[in-house]
């Protein structure tokens, strides 16, 4: 496909996941209360959305992903938040609650 | 449109979804075996949901004049549970060896703990032992690039393993390329939010091309799609991709993988 070809079929859904981006940062930021460590992941993420690097939707994922390499002890859980609590080992922020985690 | 759904747990669905997938060109189901959304508390529940697998599904897809298969075990979200995962584990042999159950899965790691590995480890033996294909689930999210990377070394390390009859499912972008250079099948996942859009999974096949690769709705009892593979076969069509490609990803891909199993049988046109 050409980029035109691209742009043509695919501009219009980013655009609404842009604006949707944007105004779920805004509604965070109005509500009030504590965050979690899920907003600063999302915006390291964003942040490789800049400029003309390729590869930004890998670079994206590893940025939300565990870098760990060693199995952990036991499973606490089942779910997956979508983001990795890199100050989890601090005992910084409770983790969300299991309702708003992946399963599946 | 012919296609073959590799990944449904369509013990989930209704009939309504078997309807529509036949109505779409469905013509094989396979389902592997999954958690429940809960913990199963004895290896009967286990024992009554193989039955379900391999008795009752298949009767059912038929109705639809769609072929279902089943994978089968213990997984890896129950695999906490030593004890529980050795009685189900003693059972499955005996699935293994009925009619239509394709090999072991969906076997793998969830949060990648030491007791899902020992768990995985044993799956992957009997998978040995009895000859069988694998099919493997990798963690979600944040999970996943560090459980693939664990699944990888272990499948790499059991010299009795060929790559070619494994396949690691729900790859994203940052898992795909070791699956493929590690000569295993790579399984993507269509799903709405936490796996590949259709929109992405081609971006993964313009990418890294259409060899050892399929991709599947693994429709359940969450957020998913249960047509979103022929879906994605439209999306293939704006996107430039020929007949023979399209066909060649929903339909001789997973029959290429499947038929290593020698009671798989080729759908007659």
């Amino acid at each position: 496909m050409t980029r035109q070809q691209v742009l043509d079929l695919y501009f219009m859904e980013a655009r609404s996941k842009v604006l949707d981006l944007a105004a779920f940062l805004d509604r965070v930021e109005r509500a009030e209360g504590k965050e979690d460590f899920r907003l600063g992941a999302i915006r390291d993420a964003v942040a490789h959305l800049q400029g003309r690097q390729s590869r930004r939707i890998e670079k994206v994922l590893l940025s939300l992903s565990d870098p760990s390499k060693e199995p952990i002890e036991r499973a606490i859980g089942k779910a997956a938040c979508g983001a990795w609590d890199g100050s989890i080992l601090k005992k910084r922020t409770p983790a969300p609650k299991p309702s708003k985690r992946s399963t599946r | 449109m012919r296609y073959i759904e590799p990944h449904a747990h369509m013990v989930s669905r209704t009939t309504d979804d078997y309807l529509e997938m036949a109505t779409a060109g469905c013509v094989v189901v396979c389902e592997p075996a999954f958690w429940a959304g809960f913990d199963r508390n004895s290896v009967e529940g286990f024992y009554d949901y193989f039955r379900q697998l391999t008795d009752q599904e298949p009767k059912r897809a038929a109705r639809y004049g769609i072929q279902h298969y089943s994978w089968i075990c213990l997984n890896p979200k129950e695999s906490e549970d030593l004890q529980l995962a050795e009685d189900v584990l003693a059972i499955i042999p005996e699935f293994l060896a009925r009619p239509g159950v394709l090999g072991v899965g969906e076997i793998g790691l969830n949060k990648n703990s030491r007791n899902e590995i020992e768990v995985l480890e044993r799956h992957v033996d009997l998978a040995a032992e009895h000859n069988q294909l694998i099919l493997v689930h990798t963690p979600h999210l944040e999970d996943k690039l560090k459980g693939t990377r664990l699944i990888l070394d272990l499948l790499k390390n059991d010299k009795r393993i060929q790559p070619e009859r494994v396949i690691i499912d729900h790859v994203e972008e940052h898992t795909v390329k070791m699956v493929l250079d590690r000569g295993f099948w790579a399984g993507m996942t269509l799903y709405p939010e936490s796996k590949c859009t259709a929109a992405r999974a081609i971006d993964i096949m313009d990418l890294f091309g259409t060899d050892r690769i399929w991709m599947n709705s693994a429709c359940d009892w969450g957020h998913s799609v249960p047509l979103a593979v022929p879906r994605t076969a439209l999306e293939m069509k704006k996107r430039g991709y020929n007949r023979d490609t399209i066909d060649k990803m929903i339909y001789r891909n997973p029959i290429q993988f499947l038929s290593q199993c020698p009671k798989f049988e080729i759908p007659v046109d």
